[in-house]
């Protein structure tokens, strides 16, 4: 990679990679689970107030990123109260770390995982949810022996969106956790201060072609995951 | 093991109101579409929760409204075979059938012999390894049928299992079912609005009409019934002859002993010394009042005129009594006048071998 670049990447270069994918990846797993209990949430159940909590989940879609990051650090802060008590209950600090700039990717990407699995949720026939349960599967088992595996690909893409998304998250990072190398200096913040600086356009320009190979490598990967798990739903 | 159920439901137009009792063996619920029946089938399962009722199958209850009880329907216990057949498309034949086998294991150690014999039964041996998709309308049914007797239910319901299918599939899966019912000690409540499927299977039928039980009883008695002509439908009513094939003859003729009498049908299946049961629609049944001479119909019946029905229209329904079967004539109001048809009279019903169809002619039961 680094022969196909002509130039070896700088340490601060690697250092911004390798913490966007450690970023990106504890951002995706962590939210994964719970999108998909958001989206089997609004995409299966009735309750009151299910408007709203469909509206809350979307907000971080339709606010700018820095509002979203602004909320962050005025919740999360290391003064404001929530912050204060995981400092003190978990020893968890989140403002101007890689722990909070993960949960900034988290949040952004969210709405995107939620959006995609809830589609595929909706597409399954819950005629054979009826039938598994009248087999003895509670809800519980019905969910995790067909509804999961039926709905594969629909979170193999909803991963990959949030992951992409993790990955591209500037905004509310750098209003969160600001832009520091080494801690918060993600791919598009290190890509953002490289080009603040005179002749930082080579290293800026090796950080983009690295994030397009990122984003066309995950894309590639989820494309062959989802393949997989639609040729076993199909049924044949 | 018998089956209680009483159910009250509104949903859009259906007011649902029925209350009848069904003994083992198969119990149809036989209507026209809206009738109700898949309502009632619902609500046994658990998957439709009635405004009032109660369901008692055996000696437990899965439903009492007024003591506030509902067993969520994994806990029931019940079979399901739905009429798509519904089979998980991302699981192998194989872990379908074994699908509700393993929810039942700690309830029922039934072993690998059971599995064996069911795949046997219902000749799903070569099916093992497909996928859902692969299958045809017929095969699915057949596994969906398995996998639910393997769950081990203390009731099977069928909701119009063969609706689905052409009529060469729904012979290929009619023998299994005739199988189930002889064989398998579990009851089976079976949805149609198919006559011949329910003259070659059910013991007991309950016949509904717009959300109301009309009657209830054996299926000889209702489907014979004049009365209920109008909701079985004119042209479906007909006798149920049970008898016992005595040779198979070889111009193609299968002689029977039945309860009338002797019966001449084109060649049926069962075996020599094996009982069935044949359906003589009323409408191909001739009445005679002197034993016909030089007639091409091979199966003559002496009998007495038990009932005459006039109809709305020109048609009556006389019902005779041969032996111990009843048979019932559709014949015009004009015949019964010129023959003076009235009870106790002594006549011959002549019945064509070749009305008789294959799908007419059903095991024991």
């Amino acid at each position: 990679m680094t022969a196909f670049l002509d130039l070896p990447l700088s340490p601060a270069e690697w250092m911004a990679i390798r913490l966007s994918l450690k970023v990106a990846l504890w951002a995706t797993v962590l939210s994964l689970p719970l999108a998909v209990a958001m989206a089997w949430l609004l995409a299966r159940r009735e309750f009151w107030g299910k408007q709203l909590l469909n509206g809350l989940v979307h907000l971080p879609l339709i606010l700018p990123p820095v509002v979203t990051g602004y909320l962050l650090l005025l919740t999360f802060g290391r003064r404001a109260p929530l912050g204060e008590w995981l400092e003190q209950t978990f020893g968890l600090v989140l403002a101007f770390r890689w722990t909070g700039a993960a949960l900034a990717a988290g949040i952004m990407g969210f709405p995107l995982m939620v959006r995609a699995i809830r589609l595929a949720i909706e597409a399954v026939d819950p005629k054979l949810e009826q039938a598994a349960a009248t087999l003895g599967a509670s809800r519980i088992w019905v969910f995790a022996t067909v509804t999961l595996p039926l709905i594969l690909p629909g979170v193999i893409a909803g991963a990959l969106l949030g992951f992409a998304k993790a990955v591209g998250e500037f905004g509310a990072t750098i209003t969160f956790v600001s832009n520091i190398p080494g801690e918060t200096q993600t791919l598009p913040s290190a890509i953002y201060a490289f080009l603040q600086v005179p002749g930082g356009e080579a290293a800026a320009w090796r950080l983009v072609i690295l994030s397009i190979l990122i984003a066309m490598t995950a894309l590639l990967l989820s494309e062959a995951l989802a393949r997989r798990a639609a040729k076993r739903v199909s049924g044949r | 093991m018998s089956i209680q159920i009483q159910l009250q439901h509104r949903f859009n137009d259906l007011h649902l109101d029925v209350g009848f009792e069904a003994p083992s063996g198969v119990t149809a619920l036989f209507g026209a579409s809206g009738a109700g029946k898949t309502t009632i089938v619902n609500a046994v399962a658990g998957l439709l929760q009635p405004d009032q009722g109660m369901i008692r199958v055996g000696g437990t209850t899965l439903l009492d409204t007024a003591r506030d009880l509902s067993l969520p329907a994994h806990k029931r216990q019940i079979g399901y075979v739905f009429q798509e057949g519904r089979l998980f498309p991302h699981l192998s034949v194989q872990q379908n059938l074994r699908y509700g086998r393993w929810f039942a294991r700690r309830r029922v150690p039934q072993g690998k012999a059971h599995e064996a014999r069911l795949v046997e039964m219902l000749g799903l041996g070569p099916l093992l390894t497909r996928r859902p998709g692969d299958l045809s309308g017929g095969e699915k049914q057949r596994v969906a049928i398995g996998r639910a007797l393997l769950s081990a239910p203390r009731l099977l319901l069928m909701d119009e299992p063969l609706a689905a299918l052409d009529a060469p599939r729904k012979e290929e899966i009619l023998p299994y079912l005739e199988r189930l019912r002889d064989e398998a000690e579990v009851p089976i409540l079976y949805v149609s609005h198919a006559i011949s499927e329910i003259a070659r299977l059910a013991t007991t039928v309950a016949v509904l009409d717009r959300g109301q039980l009309r009657r209830a009883g054996p299926v000889q008695d209702l489907l014979s019934d004049p009365e209920l002509a109008p909701i079985i439908g004119l042209r479906d009513t007909g006798a149920l002859i049970a008898g016992r094939v005595i040779a198979h003859h070889a111009d193609g003729l299968s002689e029977v002993a039945a309860a009338g009498g002797r019966l001449f049908l084109p060649k049926v299946p069962t075996a020599v010394g094996d009982s069935l049961r044949v359906r003589v629609n009323a409408k191909d049944v001739m009445l005679s009042l002197t034993r016909p001479e030089g007639i091409s119909a091979l199966n003559l019946l002496e009998c007495v005129v038990t009932s005459v029905r006039m109809g709305r229209g020109p048609g009556a329904f006389v019902q005779v009594q041969a032996g111990d079967a009843q048979i019932l004539a559709r014949v015009t109001k004009r015949s019964v006048r010129a023959m003076g048809l009235r009870e106790g009279q002594h006549c011959h019903a002549v019945i064509k071998t070749v009305s008789v169809a294959r799908a007419d002619v059903g095991g024991r039961g």
